[in-house]
């Protein structure tokens, strides 16, 4: 038997020209045998294709603030029937004059969502300043107060609605769920009982009948001259279909929990509430974030089946200008639009998401 | 049946007792695990359970701070009696610190945060004098300068010696330690032997299930043998060495000191 003992080394050696840099990566990933090459050249061919006329079509040959005759003769994008009609596809039927406070309400919004994105920012301040922009907003939609003019939540409509339903809509469920999750984990019967009950019966049924109980069926039980906003009504079904899927993802991440977790945090003495408030909640709801996330997407696209009850959310105000003769037949363009709003909706959750995993890792 | 068990203390602990096991029973479905099991311990005395797996001694000692719930005879322990009512439970959790086979650290806090945990919030200790506490544990343990580390980054003899600071922390009568050296590698083994033995020097009250046998006859008041849910004998360690009774303590000896 024979060892060789390598000196160690006092110059380094680099790696061949021909395995890094561009060529060596183009190499590696494009062009490593016959059937990746052939792949490659036909992607190339496909994508010359179609992205130069995609792109002629989108900003050369379109326009963009016109009117709807006028896009007829253009054989390009017709951007015009978003840009004229921006103002009713984001705010519906709010009073054209008023629209300002609907914007102002959505920019509060926006900002509130950005500093609490850094969990540096997750003190109590933040909690007063969400209190105090909710009063804000509410009184930015509804008017009444201070001077502002009254407007009828039947006349909210567009992106307002859509935000108003899912931002809600999730930051309710969410919690709702945990206590779900934990109540089927729950050793009393009962509790245990409702809560699978409850569970399996949201997840049983589409979100569309539950949306239908809720504005048909539902008032059909209050008593005479009682009646619910059927914004709120709509709100709560949301909430209440979300909070069941969320149940059982949390109960995947319960599950997941060693019993040594739970031992250790009772032989310290802390009681039921505290070991899953400091121990056990913190590590499974963490290591449920993508299936969570997920969730919320989800919820956050379905908000716009709400249409079926006639609420106008950003996808029927779309669809109400879609059906201006003026404008007919240019779907193509503004469902775009607003599907690129969508988009940037559920990017940024799935952004934060990856963010905040990052971030809670540094454990492991 | 279980002469052997009670204890005529011939250590130099005061008479208190602070736990009494009297006629206990255990059943995990049809398995009777433990089968009239009668155990005093005094306040400083430290008992070390050695036997075969299986034969009820984890269970045991996880009794004592009722992580399991014993279904015949009476646990008593500094004076408050396990029964179902949960205020009574907690009160015995925070006097009777538990060290765990697989350490169960916290693993999304770090070794100080482990640390603070109980006494912040069951003691309702002010943080900082949590932290300075925690501190001093550290230090006893061999460790402080791993305190804002998470567990994780840990060795797994580090990660049982923040174990056994955690449970100092909550400043124990009695320390129940279950197999806290198997799951470590062999080289692990003395730094938490000999934090052990730093803490028994200092006359802590301490059950410990191990088949650790120099640690036994270094620091062990009284070595207990248990098979098939019973005390089949109990002795000084001199005696239990050198002189085992029962065949199947002789047999147990033979197969554990090679």
């Amino acid at each position: 038997m024979e060892e060789t003992i390598q000196k160690t080394q006092t110059e380094k050696i680099k790696p061949p020209v021909v395995s890094i840099g561009i060529i060596g990566w183009v190499k590696a990933n494009l062009f490593n045998g016959w059937f990746n090459s052939a792949l490659t050249i036909v992607t190339l061919y496909l994508l010359w294709k179609t992205i130069p006329p995609l792109f002629r079509w989108a900003f050369i040959d379109s326009v963009w603030r016109t009117t709807g005759a006028a896009c007829r003769d253009t054989g390009g994008a017709c951007w015009s029937i978003v840009t004229e009609n921006l103002r009713f596809i984001l705010f519906g039927f709010f009073p054209y004059e008023l629209q300002w406070r609907p914007l102002l309400a959505i920019l509060i919004l926006f900002a509130l969502l950005f500093f609490s994105r850094d969990r540096k920012y997750w003190k109590k301040l933040l909690g007063y300043a969400w209190i105090a922009g909710l009063f804000i907003m509410g009184l930015l939609m509804k008017g009444g107060l201070f001077g502002l003019t009254p407007v009828e939540s039947t006349q909210w409509g567009g992106l307002p609605l859509t935000l108003l339903l899912s931002v809600f809509g999730l930051t309710a469920a969410y919690p709702l769920g945990v206590v779900l999750a934990l109540g089927r984990q729950s050793k009393m019967r009962a509790i245990k009982l409702i809560c699978i009950v409850y569970i399996e019966l949201i997840r049983g049924v589409p979100l569309i009948s539950l949306l239908f109980m809720a504005s048909i069926i539902f008032p059909l039980f209050l008593p005479e001259g009682l009646t619910i906003n059927k914004i709120l009504r709509a709100q709560v079904a949301i909430i209440l279909f979300t909070a069941a899927y969320i149940a059982e993802v949390v109960r995947g991440g319960l599950q997941g929990m060693s019993l040594g977790q739970y031992e250790a945090a009772e032989s310290l003495g802390l009681n039921y509430y505290l070991t899953m408030r400091l121990v056990i909640l913190p590590q499974a709801l963490k290591i449920v974030i993508p299936p969570t996330v997920s969730i919320l997407i989800s919820a956050f696209k379905d908000t716009s089946l709400v249409v079926i009850i006639a609420l106008y959310d950003l996808l029927k105000t779309t669809q109400t200008v879609l059906s201006n003769p003026e404008w007919m037949g240019f779907s193509r363009e503004v469902y775009l639009f607003v599907a690129i709003l969508y988009f940037l909706g559920c990017f940024s959750m799935s952004n934060f998401s990856r963010k905040l995993e990052k971030e809670l890792s540094r454990g492991d | 049946m279980n002469k052997t068990s009670s204890v005529n203390s011939e250590s130099q602990s005061s008479d208190k007792a602070m736990i009494e096991i009297i006629d206990v029973h255990k059943w995990f479905g049809d398995f009777h695990v433990l089968q009239g099991i009668n155990l005093t311990v005094h306040k400083g005395e430290r008992f070390v359970i050695c036997g075969p797996s299986g034969s009820g001694k984890s269970t045991l000692i996880r009794c004592i701070n009722r992580l399991e719930e014993h279904q015949r005879g009476r646990i008593i322990v500094d004076g408050i009696e396990l029964t179902n009512n949960i205020k009574n439970i907690e009160k015995v959790r925070m006097e009777v610190g538990m060290v765990f086979q697989h350490f169960n650290l916290f693993p999304h806090l770090t070794i100080i945060e482990n640390l603070t945990l109980g006494p912040i919030w069951v003691r309702k200790v002010p943080k900082a004098e949590a932290e300075e506490n925690a501190m001093y544990y550290l230090e006893k343990v061999h460790i402080a300068e791993q305190a804002q580390k998470y567990p994780g980054q840990l060795s797994g003899g580090q990660q049982q010696r923040v174990a056994i600071a955690r449970s100092l922390c909550m400043n124990p009568k009695v320390m129940l330690f279950d197999e806290p050296t198997s799951a470590l590698d062999p080289e692990m083994i003395k730094e938490v032997l000999d934090v052990m033995i730093e803490l028994a020097q200092e006359g802590m009250t301490m059950i410990v299930v191990s088949h650790e046998m120099g640690f036994a006859k270094s620091v062990a008041h009284r070595v207990l043998f248990m098979d098939y849910g019973k005390i089949v004998e109990g002795n000084s360690p001199e005696e239990f060495f050198e002189n085992p009774q029962n065949e199947r303590t002789k047999l147990f000896l033979s197969q554990i000191l090679h």
